[in-house]
């Protein structure tokens, strides 16, 4: 194993890693983006308050249940079960998916699972006193969800939705049970070929370590951003 | 005298404890009244039940000749009617001072956003806090943010302020500065009514005092009746303590 092979694999093959590269980045971004927005429903869903019995309480008591099993389902099997499931499974019944749309759909709706719980902890970790406010001053349920409670939940779970990313980048690899040209695959298509299997992998690896490391910086930096500034300007006030 | 709020007969009890019990007054125009009595007398439970915060389990509160605990009454709508100041002042943390004030109005009210700053402004400059319109309420000390919290509930314009203690959770030093906001808001006329432990500015500012034990009215007057020549043995045994 030298520098030298490793080289010249890159020299050969760097398209096909740019474009495995690509793949995983585009499957684990759009994936992130699905699964936070499935989450954030599933949360808001979660801590609607019940009031009295109405039809409508038995109804949001029944999709919560169906939610509830959902969850469980996906946070409950491997990820690389569930791609073949969701892709063969279909398959059989005459139901072919594009490789691409069933990546995004297993990583999606994997990640809706577990930002689920992330977003409902941030809706109840919300201090009483915020819906109080809001109530008092004469807001509604979804008034209060959207213009105080939520903003303040965003920035709650970032850090969760950026562990998930970086998850779903590593973890986009295991869909290549399903041939998926992402960055996994791609690679054991180039070793198959070269037999050069330390040093296309060690190529791999490297790839993923950028793309992982500047996905948390840019998330670190997004954190920040959020938080303002420290300091505030006073505003000089003209007396009439 | 126009009546703002009356109550009949409220109860409210938290399972098999009772917090109200049987509790009548009422609250005129322009009057200021302050609710004292010991801690888990019921005096902050009533403050809450007014505005709902709390669901009474029986009685009635009038409000513009209808119970706002009949079924089909919009609760919102009556809830812009009252202006709620917390102990824990709960401003909106996402929200800067202005933004805070203006929220409300906005989106309730649905005033436009011109008119919804200028009124606004308008209040944070009656409580002194024009100038820290930027600010976030984690970067103000507790008696300012207490004066933005009242910015807030006036600048929705409410017939009455409900204060729930609102200098209890704050340092001594900064009681007199919301002390002497709500000195003000009581001299321009405002309808107020205060749940408060500040017996010196009970006697004060309000036009009537209501001691509350035990989760009823025990007795209620002029404040130079019930803060210097209470009646009933309880509301006597109450000042002696606390007016050392």
């Amino acid at each position: 194993m030298s520098l030298d092979i490793i080289l010249s694999i890159l020299e050969e093959n760097w398209p096909s890693y740019l474009r495995g590269a690509y793949m995983t980045l585009l499957i684990a971004i759009i994936s992130t983006i699905i699964g936070a927005l499935i989450g954030l429903f599933i949360g808001v869903m979660h801590t609607i308050p019940l009031r009295k019995k109405s039809i409508k309480s038995v109804i949001l008591k029944l999709v919560n249940v169906i939610l509830t099993v959902y969850v469980e389902i996906f946070r409950g099997t491997p990820m690389i079960v569930q791609a073949m499931v969701v892709f063969y499974g279909l398959a059989a019944y005459g139901f072919e998916m594009d490789r691409f749309v069933a990546a995004i759909v297993v990583v999606g709706l994997n990640t809706g699972a577990y930002m689920a719980e992330y977003v409902r902890g941030g809706i109840v970790s919300i201090d009483k006193g915020q819906y109080e406010a809001a109530e008092a001053i004469g807001m509604g349920h979804f008034q209060t969800m959207i213009h105080v409670i939520l903003p303040q939940v965003f920035r709650n779970i970032l850090p969760a939705t950026g562990n998930q990313l970086i998850m779903n980048i590593k973890d986009s690899a295991v869909l290549s049970v399903i041939s998926v040209t992402e960055l996994f695959f791609t690679t054991k298509s180039i070793a198959g070929a070269n037999f050069r299997f330390a040093e296309s992998y060690i190529i791999t690896c490297i790839i993923y370590l950028i793309m992982t490391v500047v996905a948390s910086q840019i998330l670190r930096y997004i954190e920040k951003k959020m938080d303002g500034q420290n300091a505030y300007q006073v505003e000089q006030i003209r007396k009439k | 005298m126009e009546k703002v709020i009356e109550i009949k007969h409220l109860n409210k009890s938290f399972g098999q404890h009772e917090v109200l019990r049987d509790v009548n007054f009422t609250v005129n125009k322009g009057e200021v009244v302050c609710l004292i009595g010991s801690s888990g007398s019921g005096k902050s439970t009533l403050l809450r039940c007014i505005n709902l915060l709390e669901t009474p389990s029986g009685g009635e509160i009038i409000y513009n000749g209808e119970n706002i605990l009949d079924e089909k009454h919009n609760i919102k709508e009556y809830r812009t009617h009252l202006g709620m100041v917390f102990q824990q002042f709960n401003l909106f943390d996402n929200h800067n001072v202005l933004s805070n004030c203006m929220v409300g109005q906005q989106k309730v009210l649905k005033r436009s956003k011109d008119e919804a700053k200028v009124n606004a402004l308008k209040y944070l400059s009656v409580v002194g806090m024009d100038q820290y319109v930027n600010a976030k309420p984690r970067q103000l000390s507790g008696g300012q943010k207490q004066r933005v919290a009242i910015a807030r509930a006036l600048a929705m314009d409410p017939d009455v302020m409900l204060f729930d203690e609102p200098t209890s959770a704050l340092d001594p030093e900064m009681v007199g500065e919301v002390l002497k906001v709500m000195r003000q808001l009581a001299d321009e006329g405002n309808t107020m009514l205060i749940v408060t432990h500040e017996m010196e500015f009970a006697r004060e500012v309000s036009d009537r005092v209501v001691f509350m034990d035990k989760g009823v009215i025990v007795e209620e007057g002029p404040p130079e009746q019930v803060l210097v020549n209470p009646v009933n043995e309880r509301t006597k045994e109450f000042l002696k303590r606390t007016l050392k």
